[in-house]
């Protein structure tokens, strides 16, 4: 009698209906965006407060310079003393002087420029003043030197080397880039959803154990098929969560940006205000364009298939590792020497990922690693979007099925024996003796 | 064929440890058979076998003539001694689950449910979570499970223990009823007086072996020690005592009688009947109780596990 649609049945209803997953499932989205709201409305306050800031231009050279713009005001101060300009901008509570004094040559005057404030001035504001004030005082020292400006821009050559693989696939910088955060995103997503879902079905065979129902069920159902059951129920209400979590993510993300007309895209930390600064030069609309095609360049059906075998067999095979564990313990604290063996590969191959698929993603170790069953779903994962030959991913794809199904079978046999053993915690010894019963 | 359920020299080991060691029993049709042994013996062990929770290492069990298959999950009901529920799942949904694992459509395992919740008037429970009932109500609902599916052979260890004397009844009745519909009944215990209340037929584990099985009955004729409890009336005690002491073996009794007679277990001799016995105590005094000692089957088992 096949009762695996039955059991799954269960395992997904109740979890689903438990009022913990609902709560978890309903508020960690808008935890999250709460969050996010709150901090993007707290930087964004910050932004947008408005800043007068002084000029004491003694030089007379860089004037031009400052033009006011939405969150900036730029006063220039005229014959007044250093000591008066100060007083006043204390006084009327700016935000700060910038003096440029007198000098005989560019490079005296460069030597005396100075910002007085009450506070310790933000670094995006001193970046930002720093190099337009370089950029001024460059051109002015180049057009001293007889060197014209105009012909000097015009002769900027820009270079951007263009990647191409023998084979005649083309590549970029920022390709690079995307392939990274494609694989990396697929990578973590196997990452966490292991970890949350595998404990959760440690903990259902532990309730199954501590209730003491389980041999009612195994009287009438086969060890194996409760334990498939149980493994298949729990990741559909898994799959269910995530899909929840991103629909009601994105939901909540518009209607938060719509309401407090945050836009959240833009919201910006200020490392990334500087990046952007020394990005100005280059062409934002080539970014954009090289940006979609390169994901257009993707082997995106190669990936989306690679990411559901890797997905689902390491799934599979970790979880079935973490049922055997509920089997073998009574309760949860007792999981603790189990548990280490499981994630320490999980965790060497979120390493691997990060740190040697970045450098050479072909080298020997992430090549390694991407075949070795317990880290490869995560590391070949991170892999695929550079390009890795069809042989490797499918023998991989193969060692990965193979030990999944002696994973299953070990886990079947430790789970049968385990399931009906209480009151005594397991050792690694015992483990092995199960395996004989 | 008579017997129901056949083991043929069973035999399971744990590792080094030997559950059970050629076991084989016999469960005739229609009977409640007791097994029964001390804590250990390798019963639950025997139980799990016949449930095919556990493969034996060698032996087969034959249910109804044929060797035991998956299919045979729905002819049995099983109330294991470690039983429990789904603590957060509702009374009605978890019964149909169960019920639907044993093989039963839903629509059946309804109509069935409807009618063991309406005897023991526990129909208003459907919809309350196990954690919501006490300990006895739940047991209730696990005998209502183990039973809906109207198997031949019912397996019952340690059924009452968890019960208060008034549903302990209750359950014993039912047991009794369903024997009587047909059902053949399997019943693990250690506690005699039930035993001795339902089972015609037992056999007796004590460490990984059978040492004694057969009809409950014949056990005790097997067993008894042709002694015979005496009440006589008489004014002089010490002087009758002494003329019976001259041809049989007597010791003290002590039972619960009206009068205050003269109280003695007297043994028969070989070749001496009852009646012999009789006639020579109606010569001598008035005999005003006279009863058969037979064993107990709680005799029977000390008696027998202390001699293994």
């Amino acid at each position: 009698m096949n009762h695996l649609p039955l059991i799954i049945k269960r395992e997904y209803l109740t979890k689903v209906r438990n009022k913990s997953f609902i709560i978890m499932t309903i508020l960690s989205p808008i935890i999250m965006i709460a969050l996010i709201a709150v901090v993007a409305y707290l930087s964004q306050l910050n932004n947008s407060k408005e800043r007068t800031i002084s000029i004491l231009d003694e030089s007379g050279m860089v004037e031009s310079i400052f033009k006011n713009t939405e969150n900036t005001n730029y006063v220039i101060l005229n014959d007044v003393s250093i000591d008066d300009a100060k007083k006043q901008v204390e006084e009327k509570e700016q935000y700060g002087l910038l003096h440029i004094s007198k000098g005989e040559s560019i490079d005296d005057v460069l030597d005396g420029i100075k910002f007085y404030s009450k506070d310790t001035p933000s670094i995006t504001l001193m970046e930002g003043l720093e190099s337009k004030l370089e950029r001024k005082f460059t051109d002015l020292k180049l057009q001293e030197q007889g060197v014209d400006i105009e012909k000097l821009k015009s002769s900027e050559a820009r270079i951007s080397i263009a990647q191409e693989s023998f084979l005649g696939e083309k590549s970029s910088k920022i390709d690079n880039v995307v392939k990274l955060i494609f694989g990396g995103f697929a990578g973590y997503m196997l990452f966490m959803f292991i970890i949350i879902y595998g404990n959760m079905i440690m903990r259902s065979v532990i309730e199954e154990k501590t209730s003491r129902i389980i041999e009612v069920i195994i009287s009438s159902v086969k060890p194996v098929q409760l334990m498939l059951g149980k493994i298949i129920g729990t990741s559909l209400a898994g799959i269910t969560q995530f899909i929840i979590w991103i629909i009601l993510g994105g939901v909540l993300m518009m209607v938060v940006s719509a309401i407090f007309g945050i836009n959240m895209a833009e919201m910006q930390a200020p490392q990334q205000e500087l990046m952007q600064q020394a990005m100005e030069t280059q062409g934002t609309d080539m970014k954009i364009q090289s940006l979609i095609s390169s994901i257009y360049n993707l082997p995106l059906t190669n990936l989306v298939i690679m990411f559901l075998l890797f997905f689902i067999g390491g799934y599979l095979l970790y979880s079935s590792l973490y049922a055997a564990i509920g089997a073998a313990v009574d309760n949860e604290t007792d999981t603790q020497q189990f548990m280490l063996p499981i994630l320490m590969p999980l965790i060497l191959a979120v390493y691997v990922g990060i740190f040697t698929v970045i450098e050479d993603p072909h080298g020997t170790v992430s090549t390694v690693f991407s075949f070795i069953p317990l880290t490869s779903p995560v590391v070949m994962l991170m892999r695929i979007p550079f390009g890795v030959p069809i042989w490797q991913q499918v023998v991989s794809v193969l060692i990965l099925i193979g030990t999944f199904m002696f994973t299953v079978w070990f886990a079947a046999k430790i789970y049968r024996v385990g399931i009906l053993m209480y009151g005594k915690k397991p050792s690694y010894k015992e483990l092995y003796k199960w395996l004989k019963y | 064929m008579n017997n129901l359920l056949v083991a043929n020299s069973v035999s399971k080991n744990f590792g080094k440890f030997t559950a059970l060691n050629n076991v084989s029993i016999e469960v005739p049709k229609g009977s409640i058979f007791g097994l029964l042994g001390p804590n250990g013996a390798g019963k639950t062990t025997l139980i799990r076998v016949i449930n095919q929770i556990t493969m034996p290492d060698s032996g087969s069990v034959m249910l109804d003539g044929q060797p035991l298959q998956s299919h045979h999950i729905r002819d049995i009901g099983y109330l294991p001694e470690e039983r429990g529920l789904y603590k957060s799942m509702k009374v009605g949904e978890q019964a149909l689950y169960l019920a639907q694992l044993k093989g039963m459509s839903k629509s059946e395992a309804k109509k069935r449910l409807k009618y063991w919740f309406e005897k023991f008037e526990i129909s208003d429970w459907w919809n309350k979570k196990i954690q919501e009932l006490s300990k006895g109500m739940a047991q209730k609902i696990q005998f209502v499970v183990t039973v809906m599916h109207q198997p031949k052979l019912l397996i019952f260890d340690e059924p009452f223990s968890g019960f208060d004397p008034i549903n302990a009844n209750l359950i014993k009745d039912e047991i009794l009823q369903l024997r009587d519909e047909g059902a053949t009944v399997i019943f693990s215990t250690h506690r005699m007086e039930s035993v001795e209340e339902l089972c015609d037929h037992i056999a007796l584990i004590h460490e990984s072996n059978k040492i004694l099985d057969g009809k409950l009955q014949d056990i005790k004729r097997e067993f008894k020690t042709n002694t015979f409890e005496v009440g006589l009336v008489t004014s002089n005690e010490v002087n009758l005592t002494n003329l019976i002491k001259e041809k049989f073996d007597v010791s003290k009794a002590d039972f619960k009688s009206l009068n205050d007679d003269l109280k003695l277990n007297i043994k028969l001799n070989d070749n001496d009947t009852s009646n012999d016995l009789l006639r020579f105590l109606t010569s001598k005094a008035e005999v005003n109780h006279f009863n058969e000692l037979v064993p107990s089957a709680s005799d029977i088992f000390i008696q027998t596990v202390k001699n293994s």
